[in-house]
């Protein structure tokens, strides 16, 4: 069955909140049952971000999550708090750049790539979430590239847009490592 | 079949409201429900309609009492302690017998509590938080197309009755998105509104607007009116989903958020070869006695789940009136239930 | 070595949770200096409100209490006059006071309630992500107001200083700014002297303070302060209102 639950989970400001809703928008563009669920708060004054997103073939049960199919990590805290989400043979992606701390886990299936000094690199710091759905793209198949790109241009305000041919560079880079 | 949007529960709530006919909003800031305010303040003006920030949400509801007063359809949203704010013009409101609709997406209480989702406010919302005998027709939305249906419906069983219908969500329905499917036109129920106070031209006799009568014996007679007419509405509009309920042993009563996840349990508790099924109430006022009826024989227990300390539990517990046991496990101040810790609790019931 | 800079013992040592460059921090600082300065921690009980700074209790080491929306200067009132020995103080944001605690404000003023009041005027709603306050100036772009404050549709701002000093009631009334230090000083110089003027049981008295929100203005922090500069102090110009001659 085709379902994915994932948990994206890092400090506020790292596009957090934004990598889950794309995700879902693609997966609605592919004609999937999806959900999105952010934490809230006065998240502006720094501390953590997550959200949760569910791309399923069957409705949805419930856009909450005690665990998950694949978990990406943009600090430290937020492996410590959700390795242990992650179901049996689930994949865990991690930005190395930033998580030092290695999982406890040998059941799961581990992922590093550098996303924030690729993205620094390529010389936009902002696209760093961009390279690790790339990676989640790779190893789950949650959603096609194709509609991602629909989504940036769904989602982004039209003065972005001359952005998205990087941000697609982004994702390949992601999908390639 | 008109488009597939991604929205934000608490915006589609605002667009639904528009689509409703609504041209009159007022509200209060406050977490987690202030998008609802955001996406007025930017569409009113564009369909030319009214949204104003009111200074409190007194006001608020006044402005609601106002509107209303004068035909038109109206709402104001707000959650926990601005609802609480809100009742004496609820209250008003249901004495003059005024449509109106109010959305409360709940956070943690009790005072200034938190922002996270709860549903401690079931009480205030299904018992009357205000003074009086009067009730709401408290509808329970448990998924972001829900929020968007049930807000029309909100609209349509406010004016059909002349009174108050709130929308009852939670912080996880308010921020959370989802595919919406909005239809390219709304069921409108055209009310009779021919007792407001909008000017009388000269052409009828004069309308007045008013929940007080001195005289006890008036007021007596007021409120049997308003009692035969929840009468009517307990008989016609009981509102509920059955899920797996046929062949469940034990069946969870949950709504809103709290249904969802349970649709989680039931799936999971089914995997483990346990026959448990939900009973999700979408009216709360109505409360949805006939569902209790139609499964009452086949199953062995209910659990109620909530993100209180049990408060729907007293209505589950007063419908089934000891013909069952009743369970109860719930959170509270904001903490979600988990899938796990129901499991547990199901695994308790069906060993014992 | 010399400590010329330490932080006032009225100030709770840790963290504050306020974003880069907000003034809450100045300000909260202003009044624990105070309150050294005049040594009254021991005996002062202060209200906080409801906005960025709800739970400012952390951070002052007086006694405090945490007040409903816009209720803090009735909560005050009650503490007064139960403790009329003590020194109360509320610290209250535009939206709290100006907004939904205008009745409870204006009649405070009105009786000559001896409390002190300190009035955050950040022109928005921090705490709830940057709607319109009473106080947001005449086209200023806020989430409730995403085509501009107008006259027309919500009125202009509402001036708490000068319409509080139409009562008989308050003592002392005074607007400030932060956007420089030697604003600051003068700040720092009205919130001493609002607390000696309840000291001195002269009555109720006001230090309006205008203050950055740069997280909801869209601005860095230096640029915040030049909005209080160049934009605020034409509308809200600083001085006393009421209590000029008052000698304490
Ligand atoms: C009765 C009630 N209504 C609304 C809220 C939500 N709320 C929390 S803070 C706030 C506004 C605070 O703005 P302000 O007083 O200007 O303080 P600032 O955050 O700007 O310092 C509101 C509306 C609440 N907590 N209680
Ligand atoms: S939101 Fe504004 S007022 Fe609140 S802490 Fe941040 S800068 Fe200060
Ligand atoms: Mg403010």
């Amino acid at each position: 069955m085709f379902l994915h639950e994932v948990i994206i989970a890092g400090f506020g400001g790292q596009g957090i909140l934004s990598a889950g809703r794309l995700i879902a928008y693609a997966g609605m563009l592919d004609g999937r049952e999806v959900s999105f669920f952010p934490s809230y708060g006065p998240e502006m004054r720094g501390g953590t971000a997550n959200c949760m997103v569910v791309v399923s073939e069957e409705p949805i049960a419930s856009p909450v999550l005690n665990s998950c199919t694949a978990l990406m990590v943009m600090n430290n805290p937020s492996l410590e708090k959700f390795e242990s989400y992650i179901k049996k043979g689930g994949v865990l992606i991690a930005d190395s750049s930033l998580v030092q701390q290695k999982p406890t886990r040998d059941d799961i299936k581990h992922f590093e790539l550098p996303a924030t000094l690729m993205a620094s690199e390529a010389g936009n710091k902002a696209f760093s979430n961009i390279y690790l759905i790339g990676k989640l793209i790779k190893e789950t198949g949650i959603i096609t590239p194709e509609s991602f790109e629909k989504a940036l241009y769904g989602v982004l305000s039209k003065s972005k847009h001359h952005l998205i041919p990087q941000e697609m560079e982004a994702l390949k880079a992601g999908m390639e490592y | 079949m008109g488009e597939r949007l991604l929205m934000k529960g608490n915006e589609v709530i605002a667009e639904a409201a528009i689509r409703a006919g609504c041209r009159h909003y007022f509200g209060y800031p406050i977490t987690p429900q202030t998008e609802i305010a955001h996406y007025m303040a930017k569409k009113m003006p564009k369909v030319g309609g009214v949204f104003l920030q009111a200074e409190s949400e007194v006001s608020a509801i006044n402005m609601v009492y106002g509107a209303a007063s004068a035909g038109k359809r109206v709402m104001t949203s707000s959650s926990s302690p601005g609802i609480s704010l809100k009742q004496e013009g609820i209250s008003y409101a249901s004495g003059a017998q005024l449509p109106a609709v109010v959305v409360n997406i709940m956070r943690g209480g009790p005072g200034l509590g938190g922002i996270q989702p709860s549903q401690s406010d079931y009480f205030q919302a299904t018992k009357g938080g205000g003074h009086g005998d009067y009730r709401l027709i408290v509808l329970a939305p448990s998924s972001v197309q829900e929020l968007y249906e049930l807000t029309v419906d909100a609209f349509n069983l406010a004016d059909q009755y002349r009174m108050v219908a709130m929308i009852l969500g939670d912080g996880v329905l308010g921020q959370m998105m989802e595919v919406v499917n909005f239809r390219d036109e709304e069921p409108i129920v055209d009310a009779d509104k021919s007792w407001a106070a909008c000017g009388h031209g000269m052409k009828r006799e004069h309308n007045t607007i008013t929940s007080i009568h001195l005289d006890p014996a008036v007021l007596e007679q007021w409120n049997q009116a308003l009692q035969k007419k929840y009468k009517t509405i307990c008989e016609k509009e009981q509102r509920y989903e059955l899920y797996k309920t046929d062949d469940a042993d034990i069946i969870i009563v949950a709504y809103g958020s709290v249904a969802r996840i349970a649709k989680n349990v039931v799936h999971v508790a089914r995997e483990e070869g346990l026959k448990v099924g939900l009973l999700r109430p979408i009216t709360l006022w109505p409360f949805p006695t006939k569902a209790f009826e139609q499964v009452m024989d086949k199953t062995r227990a209910f659990l109620t789940v909530e993100m209180s300390s049990g408060q729907m539990l007293e209505d589950v517990m007063l419908t089934v009136s000891g013909r069952k046991p009743v369970y109860f496990t719930g959170r509270m101040g904001g903490m979600i239930p988990r899938v796990d810790d129901i499991m547990a609790k199901i695994k308790e019931i069906s060993a014992g | 070595m010399a400590v010329v800079f330490d932080r006032p013992h009225a100030l709770v040592d840790i963290p504050m949770h306020y974003c880069p460059g907000c003034t809450h921090g100045i300000t909260h600082r202003l009044v624990a200096e105070a309150l050294d300065d005049l040594g009254i921690e021991g005996k002062t009980v202060g209200v906080s409100s409801v906005g960025c700074s709800y739970n400012n209790y952390f951070y002052f080491n007086c006694d405090m209490i945490q007040a409903a929306h816009g209720r803090a200067p009735a909560v005050a009132t009650g503490v007064k006059r139960s403790l009329p020995d003590n020194i109360v103080f509320t610290y209250q944001g535009d939206g709290d006071l100006a907004a939904i605690g205008t009745a409870e404000i204006v009649h405070a003023a009105a009786r000559g309630e001896n409390i002190t009041v300190i009035f955050i005027n950040n022109t928005i709603y921090g705490m709830t992500s940057g709607q319109m306050a009473p106080t947001t100036l005449l086209n200023q772009v806020t989430t409730t107001t995403p085509y501009g404050r107008s006259a027309k549709n919500h009125g202009n701002p509402i001036r708490v200083c000068e319409m509080l000093a139409t009562l008989e009631g308050p003592a002392y009334i005074e607007r400030v700014s932060l956007h420089d230090i030697k604003h600051i000083k003068k700040a720092k110089e009205a919130v001493r002297k609002a607390f000696k003027v309840q000291m001195a049981g002269k009555g109720f008295s006001l230090v309006e303070i205008l203050s950055t929100c740069p997280t909801n203005w869209g601005m860095d922090p230096l640029e915040s302060l030049d909005r209080v500069k160049n934009e605020m102090l034409e509308y809200y110009p600083l001085g006393v209102f009421a209590g000029e001659d008052l000698e304490v």
